[in-house]
Parts: structure tokens; C-alpha cells; sequence
């Protein structure tokens, strides 16, 4: 008896990410996802710039690349064009919470039936470990050498509080990928926000803190020791918003 | 001949597109094309279609990109400063060689320039909006029943050869009401297996994509659409020809520009100056051989532009530089006059000889 495999939506691609890198774990639970609510078969997925800009060879589903940030805006147009199909991206935080801030936002407010993936390892990975917008207050990155100085270049930008305060935005959660615990419920997450796709119920979005233990330069595992002494303190895991909560804690 | 309705030039397009089938419409808010998003946002709804006011002519361009990846007609329709916007989108768009219809109404620039109807975004449309290695076929109406032809031949277009049509209309042709006949005859079907519609665990997922990080890939990439290109250059140029027949000065000019000079040219030859009109309606593909053609036997060009001269650099290219070649322009939402015109055609013949 099989007890554990691959998901079906998941290719047999090599996934392309560093060792150590959190991004895979995430990759799969978003197939598991996909899997579970037997929804493969009319899946589309877009992919970002960023670490997981190859997504497309990873998920067994049609897939579109998208440009640095546009992703909520092309999976707008795929979903438009047919509201049958489920259309979900899968981005990074300088991909969503910097160049696409405003096609994040505004996907939101529309209320846009789509489930957004935002991997928040608080660096651009993909570059070569240059600042976030999520990269934490004193955090040393390839382009702030002395730390994050939030005199000059500011604070974090904390996605899922932001997002709460945008009434067309169904769900938002904060999980993290860091301990076995962390991943179950990130795994309830990424279900939930595609169940609400299915249902109709608007933008979804799972914010996932992640590590980068190349360019946080820390081992595998002290990296994820690293995200929950840092990382969970400054944004904390759990639901900011939930507009159909008191309707399920009712059935 | 079918009947004909009076219809202003952008409203035109926007029941163009609807005719060709196209059911989605994305766009942002820009004088002097507006119109066609008000139309679009009255019409759309009752006839299944989507219209959709973006947050930005980025995010407009990029749904236009998600529409297209699913192999549906869509369009969207700017001024230039918003297709200065959308040129990240445009490089997309050839990138995973997506058909769509591009529309700029254009207007004076640089930078916020002015609202009033010019010619300047020639070299943006024809050669360089967006990175990399590209084409993009560029039509050019001069009235608004070709507002109407070519904006049905645009979505034909990209659909034939998988890339986007833009149509570069100027704000008089899209101000202007004429009496127009919408028949524009049966949409043709194009395979599209490639769309993004769901396996339906039937097939292999398409991927829709232009990131190809091995060099060699993305060379031949390159060299696919090119070959396309190719075929486009010999099997889709269009233009007019307006008393060539026996001229021995070449008036060129397309869209406003060119009704101006079709009226200087009846004066002239009034006058005795044997002047005809070479109207470029694909910008690109240029007629370059129509233009060569035409220089064994002209003694000079002129060309009329509402801009600081532009289609002029491909005036002198067509016909290598073989005869001599004035401008005639006017910009910042100025046009020529006849007067300018006729100007220009007086010292064509003293110079030409």
C-alpha cells in the first residue's frame, strides 16, 4: 500500500531550488492542494520572477510566466476569460510586496476569485540576496551591507496587515514552513484559500514564511531556527482576515 | 453595399472589435481614446463580455496577457503615454507570442505632453516599445471606416501569425464621426491548441512562457519569429497609391496627414505639378518596394508627419537614399495645413528639378 507519494500535480521535474531552500515544501503543498479538491484538470497557474520563476515546470497544470510582479494581473485575465477554471500565483515578496504592490492590492479590492501563494523569506533570492521590502530592521542583505538601516529605507512591509484594511480581500493567513507543526497548518492554509476558489469566495492569500539559507548564509537548519527567532516575532503567524469565519463556525 | 452609420472614430474601433469577436476589454482612463472604454463598459455586459478598468495600463496589458494565453480575443486601447506604460507588456506579448489588439490613440509628447492629435509615436510602435528582439504589425486608419477594416484585420492578423496588432490612430481620426458600413464578413478560426485552458488530465500541461535561460533555445526562439516576420514582410503590406500612376513627386503620409495631402496633391495637379500619394497603411511591414518602385521614377519625396520626422528615416531606407526626401510636419498636436503641404511640394520641384 502507497502511504506516500508524489501529488499528481506535480511534474517529475527536479525542483530547481537551492538544498536546504523551504520554497519545495511549499511547491507541494500547493499540489497536495490541488490533489485534494480534485481540481487539477482545471487548474492554471502563473508564475512569478523570482526564486520559483520555473513553477511552470514544477506543477502538472497549464501554467503562464508572468513579468516581475504582473502575476495577480495576468491570473485576472486567465480567470475573467474563463471563471470556470481556478487560477492561482505562486510569488516571492519582492515579486508581490515591491514591483507588484499595486496589482497585489488592487486584485484584493476587486475581490478577484483567484488564490494567491506569497512566499515571504524576506530576501530576493533569485538575484543573489539583495534587500526585501519584508527584509527585517537591521537584517544584512547584498544591498544593505550595514544591516537595514529603517531611518533611511524604512520598516517592513507587513502584507497580510496591509491587505486586511482592503474590504474586497476574503482570507488572509500567515503561516510558516519552519517545524512540522508550522507545515500542517500552512498545509490547512493552502487549502483553504483554493477551497474558497472553488466556492467563489474571492481573494484568498497565504502569506508563508520561508528561509533562504543561501543568502541568509546560514545551514539548512539553522536557518529555520532563524525564521522563528526573527522572522515569526515580527510577523506573526495567523488569520488577519476571514469574511466567511462565523458562517463556517455556524454549519 | 451594406448600410452605413454615422460613428465617431473610437467608438468605431470598440464595435469593430466586438464584431471580430473580441469579448474582452482592459484599460485605463487616457484623453484622447476614452471613448473606447465607455463604449466598451456599456457594451460588454450585454453581450457576456468582460470589461475591466485596471489599476494601471500595466495591470490592463498584463490581463490583456492572461486573456490572451487562454487563445481568446481581447484587446486593450491607450494614448502614449499609457503605451509607454504598457511597452513591459508589449515585450511579454511577443515573448510568448501572444495574439492581441493594441490601440493608441495617439497624442503629443514627450513626457505629459499635450492632448491634442500627433504622429509622434512612430518609432515607439514601429521599432521601439518594449526590450528585446521584436516586430509588432502596425496599422495606420486615415478614416473611420478603417478604423473599423483594420481593427477587424488587426485581431485576424495576430491571430494568424500568434503576435500583437496595434492600430496607430492619431486623436482627429478618433474624434471624427463618418458614415461607416460594420460588414466586415465572417470571423476566421485559427488553431489554438497551445491556450491555457485546462488539461482537463487529458493532455500535457501548455506552458505559456518567454523566459529560456539556455542561450541556444532562446536564440532559435528568436529565430522562429523571425521566419514569421519574414512572411509578413512579403504577404501583408498594405497601402494606397493615389495618382502614381505619372508622378514625378512622391507624397507620404498616412492617417490625418494623409487626407491633407490627398487634397494638396488635387491642387497641385491642378497647377500642372504631376505630385501622386504613397499612403503606408501596415507602418509595419513598411512598403519598402512600393517606395523603391516609386523612386526610379520620382524626382523627390515628401514626407508629411505629425511629428519632428520619423517615418522619414524609413522614407530614406525604402528608397536608399536614391532621391532626395523633405519633411513637412507639424507636432504638438498641430497638423500641417494645405497651405504647408503645398509648400513642401513647390520646393520638392525646385529641388527635384
Amino acid at each position: 500500500m502507497v502511504v506516500f507519494k508524489k501529488p499528481d500535480s506535480l511534474t517529475n521535474a527536479e525542483l530547481s531550488f537551492c538544498p536546504g531552500c523551504t520554497h519545495g515544501i511549499i511547491t507541494r503543498l500547493v499540489a497536495e492542494a490541488i490533489d485534494e479538491l480534485g481540481i487539477q484538470g482545471t487548474t492554471i497557474g502563473v508564475a512569478p520572477v523570482g526564486c520559483s520563476v520555473m513553477a511552470y515546470n514544477f506543477f502538472d497544470v497549464d501554467m503562464a510566466q508572468a513579468a516581475h510582479g504582473r502575476a495577480p494581473a495576468v491570473a485576472t485575465g486567465i480567470k475573467r476569460s474563463d471563471p470556470n477554471n481556478i487560477v492561482f500565483t505562486y510569488q516571492g515578496d519582492g515579486d508581490l510586496a515591491a514591483i507588484g504592490t499595486a496589482e497585489t492590492v488592487h486584485a484584493a479590492a476587486r475581490g478577484e476569485n483567484i488564490t494567491v501563494i506569497f512566499v515571504n523569506n524576506a530576501i530576493y533570492g533569485m538575484t543573489g540576496g539583495q534587500m526585501a521590502p519584508t527584509s527585517l530592521p537591521g537584517m544584512v542583505t547584498q544591498t544593505s551591507p550595514y544591516g537595514r538601516d529603517t531611518e533611511k529605507v524604512g520598516l517592513p512591509v507587513k502584507v497580510c496587515e496591509l491587505l486586511s484594511n482592503v474590504d474586497g480581500a476574503t482570507y488572509l493567513e500567515r503561516v510558516a514552513v519552519n517545524s512540522v507543526p508550522n507545515i500542517n497548518k500552512a498545509k490547512k492554509a493552502i487549502y483553504k484559500a483554493f477551497k474558497n476558489q472553488v466556492e467563489g469566495k474571492g481573494f484568498s492569500l497565504v502569506e508563508v514564511l520561508s528561509t533562504c539559507p543561501t543568502n541568509w548564509g546560514l545551514p539548512p537548519a539553522k536557518a529555520l531556527e532563524w525564521l522563528g527567532e526573527n522572522m515569526i516575532p515580527y510577523y506573526p503567524l495567523g488569520v488577519y482576515k476571514d469574511k466567511y469565519a462565523g458562517e463556517e463556525a455556524a454549519k | 453595399m451594406s448600410e452605413k452609420v454615422l460613428m465617431k472614430g473610437n467608438e468605431a474601433i470598440a464595435e469593430a472589435a466586438i464584431m471580430a469577436g473580441c469579448r474582452h476589454y482592459f484599460g485605463y482612463p487616457i484623453t484622447p481614446q476614452t471613448e473606447i472604454a465607455a463604449y466598451m463598459a456599456k457594451r460588454m455586459p450585454k453581450i457576456d463580455g468582460v470589461f475591466l478598468q485596471a489599476e494601471s495600463e500595466i495591470a490592463a496589458i498584463n490581463m490583456v496577457i492572461g486573456v490572451a494565453a487562454t487563445g481568446k480575443r481581447v484587446m486593450t486601447s491607450s494614448s502614449s503615454p499609457g503605451i509607454s506604460l504598457k511597452s513591459e507588456g508589449l515585450s511579454y506579448l511577443a515573448g510568448c507570442d501572444l495574439p492581441a489588439l493594441v490601440v493608441n490613440v495617439q497624442r503629443g509628447g514627450p513626457g505629459l505632453g499635450g492632448i491634442q492629435p500627433s504622429q509622434s509615436d512612430y518609432w515607439q510602435a514601429t521599432k521601439a516599445s518594449g526590450h528585446g528582439d521584436f516586430r509588432r504589425i502596425v496599422l495606420a486608419p486615415a478614416s473611420v471606416q478603417e478604423m473599423v477594416s483594420l481593427t477587424f484585420k488587426g485581431f485576424d492578423l495576430a491571430d494568424k501569425y500568434r503576435m500583437t496588432s496595434m492600430l496607430l490612430a492619431d486623436g482627429t481620426i478618433g474624434q471624427m464621426m463618418e458614415p461607416v458600413s460594420l460588414d466586415m464578413g465572417e470571423v476566421t478560426q485559427y488553431d489554438k491548441s497551445w491556450a491555457l485552458t485546462g488539461t482537463g488530465r487529458q493532455r500535457k500541461p501548455n506552458i505559456v512562457n518567454s523566459l529560456f535561460l539556455k542561450p541556444e533555445e532562446l536564440e532559435q526562439t528568436n529565430f522562429e519569429r523571425y521566419d514569421r516576420y519574414a512572411q509578413i514582410e512579403k504577404n501583408e503590406v498594405m497601402y494606397e497609391e493615389y495618382m502614381m500612376d505619372d508622378a514625378e513627386y512622391c507624397v507620404v503620409a498616412f492617417g490625418i496627414a494623409s487626407r491633407v495631402s490627398k487634397n494638396v496633391i488635387n491642387e497641385a495637379r491642378k497647377k500642372g505639378i504631376k505630385v501622386g500619394l504613397i499612403r503606408p497603411i501596415t507602418l509595419w511591414p513598411f512598403p519598402k518596394d512600393a517606395l523603391l518602385k516609386a523612386a526610379d521614377k520620382c524626382k523627390a519625396f515628401v514626407s508629411v508627419e505629425l511629428s519632428m520626422g520619423q517615418m522619414i528615416d524609413d522614407i530614406e531606407l525604402s528608397i536608399r537614399c536614391k532621391k532626395p526626401v523633405l519633411l513637412c510636419n507639424r507636432v504638438g498636436g498641430m497638423i500641417p495645413t494645405p497651405q504647408d503641404v503645398m509648400n513642401a511640394v513647390e520646393e520638392a520641384v525646385k529641388i527635384g528639378g
